[in-house]
């Protein structure tokens, strides 16, 4: 159990979570490791809070990461990632995008949108990598690879080859949005190791 | 470490069904859209030279569509949801007596933890009640292994198989060793036996007892069937665990002697009394209701279970960390409690909030349906009064204005009815209720938000799309045309997206005596990839800050910093904003730098 690697992914349905699964899944799988993965389909990705798991190693049994034990927390969003902080492992790295998608709760007057979320962040995290994703994303002119900036980012905490994040993207986007995708995975890893 | 052999695949547990029916010489697959069930047919699709893929209008049909093929020598499977199969049950309870010549396997998937349904119902008491095995993965490459067995125990054993998986099996992903194609086997084609195939009082009986046999036969091919097998280990707790939950039990608990339960009914007693027999202690564990822990039990074995593990939502190893004596992982980072939370939401420029915007507008009660309508519920909306099921949504409006009519006490009027429902859910099960409305002389507004697609479960093509699963194009049903068979006079089109047009159209339809059916009709944008129109802006010197934009809860249209803003980056241009703001504050923004 202590030799599973597990990572968690969080953010707003529609933010492109599922593929992010997939690509760290099948990079995990490239490199002759056991894989499990769960997802979220069906509803809850209609503008929900939502998350995704991977797990891989020699043998992993359960697809689903129990609480204080995930190497990675990555967040597309910036509060998601306090919403589900109870996951991470005590020596766990977060990896958050500073975008906000602010909730309909909030728009209506239900909720307030934390305007501390950075301070939260750096208070709750003790390894956190915070990251402009969609301004870099922007500068690729791709609003959409925001989330294989995170995927880059995330990967300088896990001991995989870039090789085999590359065949992943490869195998998981169409072709000609290959560049753009391995452009963006590159710019997140290299931000995450200045951070 | 060794890099993947081509022959290794990483599958969700529904791609591997999938896979396995493909591998097993399955030619004919059909089903209804229904998460957590969706994928296994659309995965299926990519394997349509070799097997015939149909979306069918409901699960009822699918079966019996599926029962046809399977009784002329096919190898067949059906996919649907747990709750489909409340409507796939009729054929399937004769289905069971009548029995299978080609393989027919009904794979339903169940949603422990309601991700995405109404209800938690656990399909196993089917098999019981059907009389029909039922088997049971736990992961990827069980649900491509356990389809192929299922399809041979369908064959010998001439009887419909139940594949139940639940959403963790569904919607995970693992490694899965791939096979091929079992070779073709000549088809017979259907060979008549009157006997056997027609169950008439007088032939049915006779099925009745071979029913009793057959499932006297399968009973003791579960004992050795390798779908169950017991691994010894430490002998001061035995557990049984069945389905995903076996993962969760491994997980914890890697010393302990286990008895994995695959085929789960008719159950393998004589695995379990040996099992039983092994142990110190014994431990059940399993997902929703206590079915083998009540058979246990009634082998006279002595047991712990749901004394220990929950029966309402989905297990996992958090949750059973403390049955097996285990300690949880603790979380080392809390959880802010102030987060606001972020429920699902209609799209941006979902079409659909026209028309709840519109509804707005009116004292009525809306009786919902199955779709992403049902997220109309929730404020700032908060447009539906009822869900039952597919269906219900016309029908239960009907019954609504009648106990309104009979009602004794006249001295106050009550509000209108309007029942809603989406295009997929009309064609799965609305048309009888509509029929209903006009047969029996009912006087309810029925609104169809015909987005031109199954949307909620990921986009499928269904009777009214122009289009089949594989992609071919077919007749386009509509919604008018079978208003029209049905009856109803007053029928009328709207486009969701002029708020005015809506509103008048639902205010005629409410000041009428006789029944009414609105059309919605404007295409998914998440479907059609396309924005209705130019993002929009909000212009900070002309806004009031009314909130009248924000009472469309769009998501694109965000309230920080004292300040209303269009997200750009979400906005699909759909103007509704632009129509319920008085003060012609919202209007279209300039181009980013990166668009053209």
């Amino acid at each position: 159990m202590s030799k599973t690697t597990s990572i968690v992914m969080v953010g707003v349905g529609g933010q492109g979570i599922l593929l992010a699964t997939q690509i760290a899944a099948r990079a995990a799988l490239i490199m002759g490791f056991d894989v499990k993965t769960n997802e979220v389909h069906g509803m809850a990705q209609r503008g929900g809070s939502v998350m995704a798991q991977i797990r891989f190693g020699e043998k992993v049994y359960s697809p689903l990461v129990p609480e204080g034990t995930a190497n990675v927390l990555a967040s597309l969003e910036r509060i998601e990632a306090l919403r589900f902080a109870s996951f991470l492992a005590p020596d766990g790295v977060a990896v958050v995008s500073r975008q906000a998608i602010i909730p309909v709760t909030v728009s209506s007057g239900q909720a307030k949108y934390p305007t501390d979320a950075e301070d939260r962040l750096r208070k709750t995290f003790r390894r956190l990598a915070y990251i402009d994703a969609v301004g870099v994303a922007e500068r690729l002119c791709d609003t959409r690879v925001a989330n294989v900036i995170i995927l880059g980012a995330m990967s300088a905490a896990l001991d995989l080859p870039v090789e085999c994040w590359k065949e992943a993207i490869a195998q998981c986007v169409k072709p000609r949005f290959k560049d753009v995708n391995v452009s963006a995975f590159e710019e997140g890893k290299r931000l995450a190791v200045s951070v | 470490m060794s890099h993947t052999k081509a022959s290794r695949a990483l599958l969700s547990g529904n791609e591997a069904i999938a896979r396995g029916a493909w591998e097993a010489g399955v030619t004919v697959a059909t089903g209804y859209p229904g998460t957590p069930s969706t994928e296994i047919l659309e995965s299926a699709r990519a394997y349509a030279d070799d097997i015939y893929c149909e979306w069918s209008p409901n699960e009822k049909v699918a079966l019996e569509v599926a029962a046809g093929a399977c009784l002329a020598g096919a190898r067949t499977i059906v996919t649907m949801k747990h709750v489909g199969l409340n409507v796939a049950a009729d054929p399937l309870m004769t289905l069971a007596y009548i029995g299978t010549v080609g393989g027919l396997v009904v794979c339903v998937a169940d949603d422990p933890g309601m991700h995405s349904s109404q209800n938690e119902q656990d399909t196993r008491h089917y098999a019981r009640f059907g009389k029909v095995p039922i088997l049971e993965p736990s992961d990827s490459q069980e649900a491509k292994d356990f389809l192929k067995l299922a399809l041979e125990i369908s064959e010998t054993y001439t009887t419909p198989v139940l594949l139940r998986s639940t959403t963790r099996v569904s919607h995970s992903s693992g490694a899965v060793t791939l096979g091929e194609r079992r070779p073709a086997v000549p088809l017979p084609g259907f060979q008549k036996n009157p006997q056997k195939f027609v169950p008439v009082p007088l032939h049915a009986r006779p099925m009745r007892d071979r029913l009793e046999e057959r499932l006297a036969a399968l009973a003791a091919a579960a004992n050795t069937s390798p779908a169950n097998r017991i691994e010894w280990g430490d002998r001061s707790l035995g557990i049984i665990a069945e389905g995903i939950a076996y993962q969760y039990v491994r997980e914890l608990a890697p010393e302990a002697s286990v008895l994995k339960i695959g085929w789960v009914w008719p159950f393998p007693d004589e695995l379990i009394r040996e099992f039983a027999a092994g142990v110190r202690r014994l431990l059940i564990v399993e997902e929703l209701d206590p079915i083998l822990e009540e058979h246990v039990r009634s082998l006279g074995i002595a047991c712990e279970g749901r004394n220990l593990v929950p029966g309402i939502g989905e297990l996992s190893s958090d949750r059973l960390a403390a049955a097996l004596g285990k300690s949880a992982p603790t979380a080392s980072f809390k959880i802010d409690e102030d987060l606001p939370a972020r429920p699902p939401v209609l799209c941006p420029a979902c079409p659909h909030r026209g028309i709840f915007s519109a509804l707005g507008k009116f004292d009525v009660v809306v009786t919902g349906d199955i779709g992403c309508y049902s997220l109309g519920v929730f404020p700032p909306l908060k447009r539906i009064d009822t869900i039952l099921c597919m269906g219900g949504g016309i029908s239960m409006a009907h019954g609504m204005q009648k106990a309104d009519e009979k009602r004794a006490d006249k001295s106050r009027t009550l509000p209108r009815v309007v029942g809603i429902v989406g295009d997929s859910t009309f064609f799965h099960s609305g048309i009888t209720g509509l029929l209903d409305i006009a047969y029996n002389k009912g006087a309810a507004t029925i609104i169809v938000v015909d987005n031109r697609i199954t949307a909620m479960t990921g986009h499928q093509e269904h009777p009214g799309t122009g289009r089949t699963l594989l992609g071919e194009d077919t007749i386009t049903a509509t919604v008018e045309d079978f208003g029209r068979a049905c009856g109803i006079k007053n029928i009328a089109t709207v486009d969701p997206y002029d708020l005015k047009e809506a509103t008048e159209t639902i205010r005629k339809a409410l000041e009428s005596d006789e029944p009414w059916l609105i059309v919605a009709r404007s295409p998914c944008p998440l479907y059609t990839k396309k924005s209705v129109g130019p993002a929009r802006r909000v212009d900070q010197e002309l806004c009031k800050k009314c909130k009248a934009c924000l009472r469309l809860g769009c998501p694109a249209i965000e309230w920080a910093n004292d300040e209303i803003r269009v997200n750009e980056l979400l906005c699909g241009g759909c103007t509704l904003c632009e129509q319920v703001c008085k003060e012609g504050a919202i209007a279209i923004a300039a181009a980013g730098a990166c668009h053209e």
